[in-house]
C-alpha cells in the first residue's frame, strides 16, 4: 500500500517490539515527504502548501489595500516594474488587473480549495471513518503534486506579457473577449494551464474521497452515523466532480479561441461571450459552495466538541449540505443579472438563489441549537467556530440582499459584493480554517498550541477582518464599482478605513505564525484527546500524533 | 440568444435597426484614435461656441459623498428599489444578524461550562425544527413578493421618447443618438487637473457629457465596440452590461434636470477605472439646443444635411429655420408618423420638472 522498504532488519525490531507494530515504520525523508501515498503526509503537503499560498495571496491583498489606503496611483508603478514592466502609467494599472487576478486565483484554488479538502480532508476522512488510507494513495499523491506545477504556472504568468502590461489581468473570471482579443501574450495561457491543472488536481482528488467514503468505512459506520464533517467532504467532492469539467471545457475553448481561431466566444465571428459566463457560473456558483461545506462540517465538530454535546439535528445538518449543494447548481445566473437576461430568467434565478437561505438557516439555527443547553468552554477552535457563525450570518443575508434582481441592478460589480463575498470567505472559510487548524493541530503535531497566542490571533484577526470589509458595504452602495486601483475622493475615507484593518490582520497573522512555530518547537505534549468528552469522532481515540498506519485491525461501531 | 433575437425583433418592430445598424458601422470606422485623448486647443475652440450652459456638478446629488447607504435616487424605479431596500431588506437582515447575535451571546453566558457544567443531551426536537425551517421560508417569500414586482416594473418599458445607443470602449464611451439624426459623441475621461479647473469630481468628470431631455423615457441600447463593460449610473438605479454582438435595452426617466455620474462597472483591461458616464439631464428645449448644436435634429424637423456629424462635427449654430421647427414640434403633440413612430420628441410638458434649479446655473 505505501513504502517499499521494508527489509528483513525492519521485521527483526519490529518482532523485538510486538507492541509497537511495523506500520510505524517511515521511510526516509525523500521517499517520504516527495513520493508520499500515506494521507497524513499528503494532508500535512497539502496544509504546508495552502499556507505558503496564503501568505502569497495575502501579501496581494496587503499591496492592494495599500495601493487603495488613499486616492491617487502610489505604488503600482514601482510594483509593475518588479514584475518585469517599465513601470508606465498604463502597465501600472494593468498591474492592479494582475493583483486582483492573481489574488482571487491563489486564494481559491490554491489557499482555501487545498487547505480543506486536500489538507484536512486527507488528514481526517480516513481517520473520522476508521480507515487505514485513502482508497488511491498513488492517485492522492498526483492530486498533490500536480498542484505545485499548476501554482508555478499561475506565478510564472505574472512575469510574462499578458496584453498591457505582464501578467493576466482578467480577473479570476477570465471573461472573454477581455481574455480573448482583449489579452494578448503568454500570460493568459497560463494561467489557463494553471487552472486546467489545479482542475485535474481537484477532480481526482474528488474520485478519491467519493470512493474512500463510500468503500472504506468501519464496519458499523453507516452513512448516517459518519461524522458532519465526512458528510461536508462528501458533498463538496460530488461538487467538484460535476463543476469542474465544465470549467474545464470552458477554459479550454477560451484556450482554443485564444490560438486556434475557434470562435465560441467571439461575436464578430458567430460566437457568444456570454456562453463562458453561462458555463463559468455553472462551475463557479458550486465552486463557492466547495469552499464553504468543509468550513460547515468542521465547524459541526467543533461546536459539539466544545459544548459536549452532541450536534443538534444531525440528519438535518447532513441533508442541510447535500440540499445546498444540489441548489448550488440552479442558481448560477445570479452572477449575470445584468448581462441583459430576460424578465422571467431573472425572477427564476432570483426565487432559486433566495432558496439557499433555507438550508443555510438550518445549520446556523442548528448550531445553536447544539451549543443550547451544552456546558461551553471557550478555547481557540471555539472561538473562530462562533466567530464564523455570526460572520458567515452577516455575509449571508448580504447574499439575500444580493439575490434580489431588482437591488442587483445597482449593487452589482461594486464593492457591495465584494463585502458580500469576503464576508462569507474571508470571514466564513477563513475562520473555519483557522477553527480546523487549532481544533486539530494537537491531533497532527503531537504538540498542544499556546492558547494565549491563539486567541490573540483570534481577536486581531476578528477585529481586523471587520474593519477591513464592514466599510466596502458603504462604498458598494455609494457607488463604487469593483476591481479599480484608484476612486473618486468621496470615497476616501472608508477606503482608508478598511486599509487601516489590514494592519490588524497582519498583526494576528503573526500570533499565528509565533503560534505556529513556537508550538511544533516548544509546545506540551498533546494527548490522545486533550478536548475532553465532547470529542467523540475517531481521530481522538488514536495517540497524537496517529500512528504513521492507523487502524490495522478495523474499530468497530455501533 | 433568446434575449438579443428580442431586442433585434423589438428593435425591428420599432423601426430602429436600420439606425442602428448604420450606428454600429459608424463606430466601427471611427478611428480610435480620435477618441483615445481629448484635444486640449479644439475643446477651447468648442467651448467658446457651445450655446448650452451646462449643468454643474451638485454635491451629494448623483454622485458619492462618502454616505453609508445608496445614492438619491432620481427614477421612480429608484425610488421604489431603494424603499424596498431600506425599508424592507435593510431591517429584515439587521433584526435577523441581531437575533443570531443575541442568541449566541445568550448561550455563550447560559451555557458557559461554569454556569452549565452538566450538558443536556437534547439533540433533537422535530417542532423546532419545523419552524426554523418554515418561518425563513415565509420571511423569504414576504421578500420575493416585492422583489419580483421591483424586476416586473424595471422590465415594464414605456413607451420610449428618445433612444440612445451607449457603446463600450476601451476605455470610453460613445453614444448615437439615433432619433435624432444619428450623431455621435464621444465622452472621455477628464485629466485630474482638467476636473479641478472645471470644477468636476476627480476621475468623474467627462469631456462631453450624454445629454437626455427631462421627463423623458430615455430608452438605452448598450452594446460594446471590444470587451464586455457595463453601462451604469447609481442614481438610477439602472445597469446594463455591454457586451459585445449584443444590443441589450435598458430604460430610465429623471424628471429632474442635474447631472448624474456613474462608471464602467465590468472589468475591461486597464483602465477600467477610468471610463467615467456623466448623463446630464435638460430641460427638453435646452435639449433640442444641444441637438442642433451636435448638427442632429428633432424629430419632426427638417432632416439636417449631414446624418454622420460627430462631435468634431464643425456645423456651428445651427440656422435659424430649424430652431423654429423645433419649436413648432414641440408645440404640436402628434408628429408626422412618417419620421419616427418611436421618438415622439421629448414629451410635451412633464409635470414635476424642476426648471428653476437648472436656470440657476
Amino acid at each position: 500500500m505505501t513504502d517499499t522498504t521494508a527489509n528483513a532488519s525492519h521485521f527483526e525490531t519490529a518482532h523485538a517490539h510486538d507492541h509497537h507494530d511495523d506500520a510505524d515504520h517511515k521511510p526516509g525523508f525523500f521517499v517520504r515527504w516527495f513520493m508520499s501515498t500515506n494521507h497524513k503526509d499528503i494532508g500535512t503537503l497539502y496544509l504546508i502548501f495552502a499556507i505558503t499560498a496564503g501568505i502569497i495571496g495575502g501579501t496581494f491583498s496587503g499591496m492592494m489595500r495599500l495601493e487603495l489606503a488613499q486616492p491617487g496611483i502610489q505604488y503600482l508603478p514601482m510594483w509593475s516594474t518588479w514584475f518585469g514592466d517599465s513601470g508606465s502609467p498604463d502597465e501600472a494599472l494593468h498591474m492592479w488587473n494582475v493583483l486582483i487576478t492573481s489574488h482571487g486565483l491563489i486564494m481559491v484554488f490554491f489557499m482555501v480549495m487545498p487547505a480543506m479538502i486536500g489538507g484536512f480532508g486527507n488528514w481526517f476522512v480516513p481517520l473520522m471513518i476508521g480507515a487505514p488510507d485513502m482508497a488511491f494513495p498513488r492517485m492522492n499523491n498526483i492530486s498533490f503534486w500536480l498542484l505545485v506545477p499548476s501554482f508555478l504556472l499561475l506565478l510564472g504568468s505574472t512575469m510574462v506579457p499578458g496584453g498591457t502590461g505582464n501578467g493576466a489581468g482578467t480577473g479570476w473570471t477570465v471573461y472573454p473577449p477581455l481574455s480573448t482579443s482583449g489579452s494578448p501574450g503568454p500570460a493568459v495561457d497560463m494561467a489557463i494551464f494553471s487552472l486546467h491543472l489545479a482542475g485535474a488536481s481537484s477532480i481526482l482528488g474528488a474520485v478519491n474521497f467519493i470512493t474512500t467514503i463510500f468503500n472504506m468505512r468501519a464496519p458499523g459506520m453507516t452513512l448516517h452515523k459518519m461524522p458532519l464533517f465526512v458528510w461536508s467532504i462528501l458533498v463538496t467532492a460530488f461538487l467538484l466532480l460535476l463543476a469542474l469539467p465544465v470549467l474545464a471545457g470552458a477554459i479550454t475553448m477560451l484556450l482554443t479561441d485564444r490560438n486556434f481561431g475557434t470562435a465560441f466566444f467571439d461575436a464578430s465571428n458567430g460566437g457568444d461571450p456570454l456562453l463562458y459566463q453561462h458555463l463559468f457560473w455553472f462551475f463557479g456558483h458550486p465552486e463557492v459552495y466547495i469552499m464553504i461545506l468543509p468550513g460547515f462540517g468542521m465547524i459541526s465538530q467543533i461546536v459539539s466538541t466544545f459544548s459536549r454535546k452532541p450536534v443538534f439535528g444531525y440528519l438535518g445538518m447532513a441533508y442541510a449540505m447535500v440540499a445546498i449543494g444540489v441548489v448550488g447548481f440552479i442558481v448560477w445566473a445570479h452572477h449575470m443579472f445584468l448581462v441583459g437576461l430576460d424578465k422571467n430568467t431573472k425572477m427564476y434565478f432570483t426565487a432559486a438563489t433566495m432558496v439557499i437561505a433555507v438550508p443555510t438557516g438550518i445549520k446556523i439555527f442548528s448550531w445553536i441549537a447544539t451549543m443550547w443547553g451544552g456546558s461551553l468552554s471557550f478555547k481557540t477552535p471555539m472561538l473562530w467556530a462562533i466567530g464564523f457563525i455570526f460572520m458567515f450570518t452577516v455575509g449571508g443575508v448580504t447574499g439575500v440582499v444580493l439575490a434580489n434582481g431588482g437591488i442587483d441592478n445597482n449593487v452589482h460589480d461594486t464593492y457591495y459584493v465584494v463585502a458580500h463575498f469576503h464576508y462569507v470567505l474571508s470571514l466564513g472559510a477563513v475562520f473555519s480554517l483557522f477553527a480546523g487548524f487549532s481544533y486539530w493541530f494537537p491531533k497532527m503535531s503531537g504538540r498542544m498550541q499556546s492558547e494565549l497566542l491563539g486567541q490573540l490571533h483570534f481577536w486581531l484577526f476578528f477585529i481586523g477582518v471587520n474593519i477591513l470589509f464592514f466599510p466596502m458595504h458603504f462604498l458598494g452602495m455609494d457607488g463604487m464599482q469593483r476591481r479599480v486601483p484608484d476612486y473618486n475622493d468621496a470615497f476616501s475615507y472608508w477606503n482608508h478605513f478598511a486599509s487601516s484593518g489590514f494592519i490588524l490582520v497582519l498583526a494576528g497573522m503573526a500570533f499565528f505564525f509565533i503560534n505556529l512555530f513556537w508550538s511544533l518547537f516548544a509546545g506540551k505534549k498533546a494527548p490522545d484527546n486533550p478536548w475532553g468528552d465532547g470529542a467523540r469522532t475517531l481521530e481522538w481515540t488514536l495517540p497524537s500524533p496517529p500512528p504513521y498506519h492507523q487502524f490495522s485491525t478495523l474499530p468497530r461501531i455501533d | 440568444m433568446k434575449t438579443l433575437l428580442k431586442f433585434l425583433v423589438v428593435a425591428a418592430a420599432l423601426g430602429l435597426t436600420p439606425a442602428a445598424a448604420t450606428a454600429q458601422q459608424d463606430s466601427n470606422a471611427a478611428p480610435q484614435a480620435a477618441a483615445s485623448q481629448t484635444a486640449p486647443a479644439g475643446e477651447a475652440a468648442k467651448k467658446a461656441i457651445d450655446p448650452i450652459d451646462h449643468a454643474k456638478p451638485e454635491a451629494g446629488i448623483g454622485m458619492p459623498d462618502g454616505r453609508m447607504g445608496f445614492q438619491n435616487q432620481y427614477t421612480a424605479i429608484g425610488e421604489d428599489a431603494l424603499w424596498f431596500h431600506d425599508k424592507m431588506l435593510m431591517p429584515i437582515i439587521t433584526i435577523i444578524s441581531l437575533f443570531v447575535l443575541g442568541l449566541l451571546l445568550w448561550v455563550i453566558i447560559r451555557y458557559r461550562r461554569a454556569a452549565n457544567p452538566v450538558p443536556s443531551r437534547t439533540s433533537h426536537n422535530t417542532l423546532i425544527e419545523v419552524l426554523w425551517t418554515l418561518i425563513p421560508v415565509l420571511i423569504l417569500a414576504a421578500i420575493a413578493i416585492p422583489s419580483i414586482q421591483l424586476l416586473a416594473a424595471q422590465y415594464a418599458f414605456p413607451k420610449a421618447d428618445i433612444t440612445i445607443k451607449a457603446i463600450g470602449n476601451q476605455w470610453y464611451w460613445t453614444y448615437q443618438y439615433p432619433d435624432n439624426g444619428d450623431f455621435e459623441i464621444v465622452s472621455n475621461i477628464l485629466s485630474d487637473e482638467e476636473d479641478k479647473k472645471r470644477g468636476e469630481p476627480r476621475l468623474l468628470g467627462v469631456d462631453e457629457r450624454m445629454v437626455v431631455p427631462a421627463g423623458a423615457v430615455v430608452k438605452m441600447i448598450v452594446t460594446s465596440n471590444d470587451v464586455v463593460h457595463s453601462w451604469g449610473v447609481p442614481a438610477f438605479w439602472t445597469k446594463m452590461d455591454a457586451v459585445p454582438g449584443r444590443l441589450n435595452e435598458t430604460w430610465f426617466k429623471v424628471d429632474r434636470p442635474g447631472l448624474y455620474y456613474g462608471q464602467c462597472f465590468e472589468l475591461c483591461g486597464a483602465r477600467h477605472g477610468f471610463m467615467p458616464i456623466a448623463v446630464e439631464v435638460v430641460p427638453p428645449a435646452k435639449f433640442a439646443e444641444w441637438v442642433a448644436y451636435k448638427g442632429g435634429t428633432m424629430p419632426g424637423a427638417v432632416k439636417p444635411t449631414s446624418s454622420d456629424a460627430t462631435v468634431n462635427s464643425p456645423i456651428a449654430n445651427p440656422p435659424p429655420a430649424t430652431v423654429a421647427a423645433h419649436e413648432a414640434t414641440e408645440a404640436s403633440p402628434a408628429p408626422p408618423a412618417v419620421v419616427d413612430a418611436t421618438a415622439t420628441a421629448p414629451v410635451s410638458a412633464p409635470k414635476a420638472m424642476d426648471l428653476s434649479r437648472s436656470d440657476t446655473h
